[in-house]
Formats: structure tokens, C-alpha cells, sequence
């Protein structure tokens, strides 16, 4: 059974190739690599933000920029980072493009819907990055803590407000969709369990989305209401509570680190069996930590706020909860070292920036646990360690699996395999350019430099300088990635349809698959990873 | 003569707690100790950054070993055992991490305790105008090591805490004196009581290993008892406008004599019972 686009829309395929990108395509594969380009667009104007925030922190005194620019700049970074760049690639891009290959479906549940969740972030990108001209952007970080939010550059943060809201928007019309096209869209025969992990994760993903994004607009939405009507609701100067706000907001953007990682542990689950040729290890406890993940996510959110208004009861209960997390992920590390041991791997670009992915990811892990404690959090909340251990788990961590993907999946898209030489070189400038520019961080907080600040001690002019060095080599890295892409695309080794002899179901059609996916019926996988059984696909 | 498999494991896993235990002594990482709670924290600092470094070098290694021993030589992939699962590994790796994760709770719990954390937060400086029935004022608590071996919080030294964009002002009531700068007495609990009149601001002391957010609408409760004599810098941690990054003070930590005497020098009150109270 299944479902074409609505005739209306499927007229767009009649147009010439490139253009049906610009349009409003139902396609799930068009919409995914407009997603994917979207996002890379987005990454580079965050990346330049980091850059001139980084050239400021060369030297200790606020020299580069202004100060109240600098605050616009990080503002910016982070908010373009997260809803621009790894929330809509990690979840939009790939999500819509391997979910229905996954499910066995010729699209999506609903295309429209989903047509109209990728054309909203666009134009939310462009209000955004617009506030910036328009008198100024929000100078208040993407946490917009009241009362400094209510104060400072009325005007970005009430555009702030509206380009988030409409990214929220966006992002649960894309988890609905994903909640529909696993649940209602599978090809008879397939069961849940049989499905790839990326399906699970994507399940996991989109119920958090679903329960946590409406808060953080409800929230937003009272926010503006107390800077354009002046009502108090987290205004102390008019009786309002500003701790309620944080609360309010972490509920949201707690899970919203799940929202970025939980797709990556999916995308990492598909691309390390095929390159070691060995079957997933533990598909099924690999399942139950998503939804563990899932559950332990959303009771945790105060771990943000162990040095704000918080009394100890709830100190305690955010420190056990947060801490418990490390179990569910442990077992997908440990799974992921078993699904290499023993296997037979080949070291491409795809496997290096998963094992990067693991290492970083890792490290990140453990600076977490240490900052769900308590009394070592209230040292080191708001510093440099906390910006270090961020930018591991979110940049060595999702971005990683984003650019292993890319490697994986580009013969896919295109027909031709990306230059291996070429993906090498960007691994190795990437993957030191991470760890100069980060760690060291965890060092200048440690040691009593604040995040979020254009001018420091003069005595930690040093180590900045290491970290500058470090995001300079991470903006290099690009390069080679870039020309990697529009190099290969004309004249790239030719794959083949299955050029890593895959077994998950977007790799059983031709390499780009034709406009419905399958040259016939949708094939029935019941075992995607069953690399060395005996029959994995029947039908 | 071989070394079985379990054996090898074992002694690997013994190395790597060994050399885990070496960095979390040895390397140190924080700035000196100058309150009564930073050694505590140091102390949990090294337990974290030794399980930390058993835990990271195990797993890399574990990755560089995998790609190197199983790495594809040819360009065919070779036959391969199909693993798909392993009930008791996994039942292992689940323990591993619960069982990290319990110690590493409760002994922070501990920790926290032994800093005051657990302590009920009291507003001595209201207590002495507050009959039994009135409601105590409502107050965020940072938290509160204020007695140090058994000494009754009341001799702690009260100072009133005012964060503005972008400046500390110090009140220290019972002298009457205003400062930019925070002096303390070595050895003597000091009970801040910190208002905001803006934004969000922070309270910290790198050197104390202690920050509490200020936060407009209700009075935060803090309390500390400095231990090293020197300059330390206290550092707005809460991103709270353009000069954030410039809105920092200094904390002196003196010698209670030399704290008394430059209450005497600096306060407009003349000797008083409360300020030798707080000498002796
Ligand atoms: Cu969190
Ligand atoms: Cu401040």
C-alpha cells in the first residue's frame, strides 16, 4: 500500500532537476537536501559569528567590536547553531530523506505539511539574521533570561522571539510528520523492531519535540508579551517571577540537547555496522535507551540552574536524575565498541567521524557527569568549562555524525563517492581543531573565566589565543569539505547503486533513486543489519 | 607462555585505574584553595577527574585498538562472526555506568553536605526583629557552610550585597561602612546577604570555589568562611548586559586583626560592641 503526493503538487517533477529545489516540492528527498543545503548556508553564517567572537577573544580588552555587538554576535551564534544549523540537518535533512527508504514508503505522511515545515525556516533565518540591521539584534543569549531580555534592544528580542517561534513551529510540523510516517507508513510486513535505529531515534526525537517545543513558544510567547504590553509575568520589578522563566525554558531546551544528539546516535548506528560489516550489537537494548533517553531528558532541566533560585531538595533531585542519563548512553557506546570489535573496518571518512564522533562525544560525556554534581557545578556553571563541554557534545558530537553521514550517504544522493584523500584531510584539521579550540576552555573556566564575556583577566590571554588557533583551523577544515562536495558531484568516482554493499533499504534502489524510490515494490528488510546471516531481505 | 584473555582484561583494567588515579592526584587544574569549602571541593575535583581519566583513556583505547586489529586490509571485506548481541556483556555495560554513576552521587552528596549544602538557609540579619510568629521575608539560599566545626552561625560577620550593571557594593551594616571592595576575615564565617537591582547577576569567587546567582525580587542568602590571606577576584558569572565582562571586584582576605583594624580606620561608627564583637 501506498500513498503518492497530492496530484497538484507532483507537478513539480516535470520541472528541470535543479529547479524542483527552490520550489515548493512535496518530494521527501528534495525537502531533505533543502534542509541540508539550508543548514549549511546557516553553518557558515554561525561559523563566521563564532570567528568574529573568537578574534575578539584574542586579546583581553574589548577591542574588535563594540561591546553591546559582541553580545548581538553571541546571541546570534548560538541561536543560528542551534535552530538554523543541527536541529533542522540532524532531524529535517536526514530525517526526510532515509525515513520513508526506512519505512518502506514512496514519501512522507504528510508532504505538504512537510513542504510547509522546511519553508518556514528561511524566512525565519532571515528575520533573525535581519534584527541585526534593523537596529540591532538581541543582546541577551539564546536563553533570553529575563529581566535583561525585557531591558536590552526591545526590538531584536521581539524579533528573536518571532524567528524562534516560527523555528519551533517548524520543527513540530517535522516531528509530527516523523511520529505518522513511522507509526502509519510502513510497508506490510514490517515490524517495529525490524526497523532501523535511525527510525527509533527519530521516534524518540519527535516525542520530545512534541512535548517539549510548545512550552518553550508558550513561554516565548508571555516573554513578549511582558516587552510589548508590559504585563509582569517574569518581571520582579512588576511583582513577576524570573526563575519561573528558567524554568520554563529548560523544560524546552534541556531536551532540545537530546532533540541534536538523539538523531546523530541514530544516524552512527546505520553507518558503523555497514563499514564494519557486522550487525548492529544489541539492537534491542540499543531501542530501550532511546526511549530511556527520552523519558530521563525531560526530568532533568534544573541541572541549568543549580546556582540560580533553587532550592536543595530539587539541587538533589536534578543531580541523581541527570546522572542516571550516563547509563542509557553508556550501554549505546559500549554497544557501538562490541558493533566494531571484531568486525572488518574500513577506515573512509564516514568511519573516521563516527570514531571522532565517539571520542568527542565521550569526553563531553564525562564533563557532563562531573557538572550534574552539584558542588563541582557550582564552581564552573556559566564558565568557560561549560562552553567547552557544550561545544564537545553539540560540534564533536552532532556535527561530527553530520559530516560521516555526508561521507555515507553522498553516493546515495549523488551516484558518485565523495574523494577519500580529500574527507581524510578534513577529518584530521577538524577533529584537532575541536579539541585546540575546546579544550582548553575547560581549563579557563576552571580557573575563573566567565562565558559570555568580550573582555577577561589578562592572564588567560594565552590560552584564548590556543583556542582562537583552533576555531581558525576549524573554519580551514571547511574547505576541503567544500570543494570535496562540488569536486565529487561532477567528477567523482561513479558508486553504483549500493557502493558499500548496504543492507538497509535506501540502499536496495538505483543511487539517485528514481522520483518514487523503488523501481517496484518497496523490498521487505527484516534484518537491516544482518551483514554475515544468511537472508536479510525476502521479497 | 601466553597470558589468558581474563588475566590480560584484569591487568589492563588495573593499569588504567592506576594511571587514572596518578593524573586525578597530580595534575592539578584549579586555581589555589582559599575558603573553607575549595579543599572540599578539590577533593571531589580529583575522585571526579580520576574516574574521568580511567573511563576516557579505556573507551579511546578500546577505539584505536578496534581500527587498528580489525581494520580491512584488502579491498574486499572478509567474512566476519555476526554477532548481533551478547545478553551478559550487555547486563556488564549496563552496570559499569550505574555503578560509576551511584559512587560518583553519593559522594558528591557528601561532599555537598560537608560544604553546608544541606544546611537550612536562615536570614540571621532579620532573625533578631522577628517575633515567632511573623513569616520569615522570602529568599533564594546559595549555599550556607557557615559553621565551621560546631561554631554558632551567629558569630558570622554580616555583609549586605548590592549587584547593579555594573558593579558590587559591600554593606557591612554593624560598621556602617560602603565599599567597592569586599574585606573578610580569615577564619570567621561571613553571611552575605545579596539584592539585585536590574538583572541577573552573579556572585563568584574562583578561589572560593562558590557562586550564587543575584536575582531582582528577592534577597539571595550566601555564607563562606575564607581561610588564605590574599587579593582574589570576584567575577560577575551571569551575562547581564554590554560591560558584563568588565563588572568585577576584589575580595581581601585579611588577618582578623587587620580586617578590625580597617573597620576601625573606614567606619563612621566609633568603637562599638558589635564591631569588637566581630574582632573577637
Ligand atoms: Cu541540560
Ligand atoms: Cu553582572
Amino acid at each position: 500500500m501506498t500513498i503518492s503526493p497530492p496530484s497538484d503538487f507532483a507537478s513539480t517533477a516535470e520541472q528541470p532537476r535543479w529547479q524542483r529545489y527552490f520550489g515548493f516540492s512535496t518530494d521527501h528527498k528534495v525537502i531533505g537536501l533543502q534542509y541540508l543545503v539550508c543548514g549549511f548556508l546557516f553553518y557558515f553564517i554561525g561559523g563566521a559569528l563564532a570567528g568574529a567572537l573568537r578574534t575578539e577573544l584574542l586579546t583581553p580588552i574589548s577591542d574588535f567590536m563594540p561591546r553591546e555587538v559582541y553580545n548581538e554576535l553571541l546571541t546570534l551564534h548560538g541561536t543560528v547553531m542551534i535552530f538554523l544549523w543541527i536541529v533542522p540537518v540532524v532531524n529535517g535533512a536526514f530525517g526526510n530523506y532515509l525515513i520513508p527508504f526506512y519505512v518502506g514508503a514512496r514519501d512522507m505522511a504528510y508532504p505538504r505539511l512537510n513542504a510547509v515545515a522546511f519553508w518556514m525556516i528561511p524566512p525565519a533565518g532571515v528575520l533573525l539574521i535581519s534584527s541585526y540591521f534593523l537596529g540591532g539584534a538581541s543582546q541577551s543569549g539564546w536563553t533570553a533570561y529575563p529581566p535583561l531580555s525585557l531591558n536590552t534592544a526591545a526590538t531584536g528580542q521581539v524579533i528573536w522571539i518571532l524567528s524562534v517561534l516560527l523555528l519551533g513551529g517548524s520543527s513540530i510540523f517535522g516531528a509530527i510528520n516523523f511520529v505518522g510516517t513511522i507509526l502509519k507508513m510502513r510497508r506490510p510486513g514490517l515490524q517495529m523492531m525490524q526497523l532501523p535505529m535511525y527510525c527509533w531515534a527519530m521516534l524518540g526525537t519527535s516525542i520530545l519535540v512534541l512535548l517539549s517545543t510548545p512550552v518553550l513558544a508558550g513561554t516565548l510567547v508571555l516573554l513578549s508579551f511582558d516587552i510589548v504590553a508590559h504585563t509582569g509575568f517574569f518581571n520582579p520589578a512588576m511583582g513577576g517571577n524570573a526563575v519561573v522563566y528558567q524554568h520554563l525554558f529548560w523544560f524546552y531546551s534541556h531536551p532540545a540537547v537530546y532533540i541534536m544528539v538523539l538523531p546523530a546516535f541514530g544516524l552512527v548506528s546505520e553507518i558503523l555496522p555497514v563499514h564494519a560489516r557486522k550487525p548492529l550489537f544489541g539492537y534491542t537494548t540499543m531501542v530501550y535507551s532511546i526511549m530511556a533517553i527520552v523519558f530521563l531528558g525531560l526530568i532533568v532541566w534544573a541541572h541549568h540552574m543549580f546556582t540560580s533560585g533553587t532550592p536543595p531538595w530539587m539541587r538533589l533531585f536534578f543531580t541523581i536524575a541527570t546522572s542516571f542519563i550516563a547509563v542509557p548512553t553508556g550501554i549505546k557506546f559500549f554497544n557501538w565498541l562490541a558493533t566494531l570489535w571484531g568486525g572488518s573496518i574500513s577506515l573512509n571518512s564516514a568511519v573516521m567521524f563516527s570514531c571522532g564522533f565517539i571520542v568527542n562525544f565521550v569526553f563531553g560525556g564525562i564533563t557532563g557527569i562531573a557538572l550534574a554534581q552539584v558542588p563541582f557545578d557550582i564552581h564552573v556553571h556559566d564558565t568557560y568549562f561549560v562552553v567547552g563541554h557544550f561545544h564537545y557534545i553539540v560540534y564533536g558530537g552532532t556535527v561530527f555524525v553530520i559530516f560521516a553521514s555526508i561521507y555515507h550517504w553522498y553516493p546515495k544522493v549523488m551516484g558518485r563517492l565523495l574523494n577519500e584523500p580529500l574527507g581524510q584531510l578534513h577529518f584530521w584539521l577538524t577533529f584537532i581543531g575541536l579539541n585546540l579550540c575546546f579544550a582548553p576552555q575547560h581549563w579557563l573556566g576552571l580557573n575563573g573565566m566567565p562565558r559570555r564575556v568580550a573582555e577577561y583577566d589578562p592572564q588567560f590571554q594565552f590560552i584564548n589565543q590556543i583556542s582562537s588557533v583552533g576555531a581558525l583551523l576549524m573554519a580551514v577544515s571547511t574547505l576541503p569539505f567544500l570543494i570535496n562536495v562540488i569536486w565529487s558531484a561532477y567528477r567523482g568516482t561513479v558508486a553504483g547503486d549500493n557502493p558499500w554493499n548496504a543492507l538497509t533499504p535506501e540502499w536496495l534502489t538505483s543511487s539517485p533513486p528514481p522520483e518514487e524510490n523503488w523501481h517496484g515494490e518497496a523490498p521487505l528488510v527484516h534484518e537491516p543489519y544482518g551483514y554475515g546471516l544468511k537472508s536479510p531481505v525476502s521479497s | 607462555m601466553p597470558i589468558p584473555p581474563r588475566i590480560l582484561t584484569l591487568l589492563i583494567g588495573t593499569a588504567l585505574v592506576l594511571v587514572g588515579l596518578w593524573v586525578g592526584q597530580n595534575v592539578n587544574l584549579l586555581p589555589v584553595d582559599a575558603s573553607v569549602n575549595a579543599p572540599l571541593y578539590d577533593e571531589l575535583f580529583k575522585v571526579l577527574f580520576s574516574i574521568g581519566t580511567t573511563l576516557f583513556i579505556g573507551i579511546v583505547g578500546m577505539v584505536l585498538y578496534s581500527l587498528t586489529r580489525f581494520r580491512r586490509r584488502s579491498d574486499t571485506a572478509g567474512e566476519v562472526l555476526a554477532v548481533e548481541g551478547n545478553l551478559p556483556l550487555e547486563i556488564l555495560w549496563t552496570a559499569i555506568p550505574a555503578v560509576v554513576v551511584l559512587f560518583v552521587g553519593i559522594y558528591s552528596f557528601d561532599i555537598y553536605d560537608r560544604m553546608g549544602g544541606m544546611v537550612p538557609m536562615h536570614d540571621h540579619s532579620m532573625a533578631s526583629m522577628q517575633t515567632a510568629q511573623e513569616p520569615e521575608e522570602k529568599t533564594w539560599a546559595g549555599i550556607s557552610p557557615a559553621s565551621v566545626e560546631g561554631e554558632p552561625p551567629a558569630t558570622a560577620v554580616p555583609i549586605e550585597v548590592t549587584a547593579m550593571q555594573f558593579a558590587f557594593i559591600f554593606h557591612y551594616p554593624e560598621a556602617d561602612i560602603i565599599s567597592g571592595e569586599l574585606h573578610v576575615p580569615a577564619g570567621q564565617p561571613v553571611s552575605l546577604r545579596m539584592t539585585a537591582n536590574d538583572v541577573i547577576h552573579a556572585f563568584w569567587v574562583p578561589e572560593f570555589r562558590l557562586k550564587q546567582d543575584i536575582i531582582p525580587g528577592q534577597p539571595t542568602l550566601l555564607s563562606f568562611t575564607a581561610t588564605r590571606p590574599g587579593r582574589y577576584p570576584i567575577v560577575c558569572a551571569e551575562l547581564c548586559g554590554a560591560y558584563h565582562g568588565g563588572m568585577r571586584s576584589t575580595v581581601i582576605v585579611e588577618e582578623p586583626e587587620d580586617f578590625a583594624n580597617w573597620v576601625a580606620q573606614n567606619s563612621p561608627v566609633k568603637a562599638t560592641p558589635t564591631s569588637s564583637a566581630v574582632i573577637s
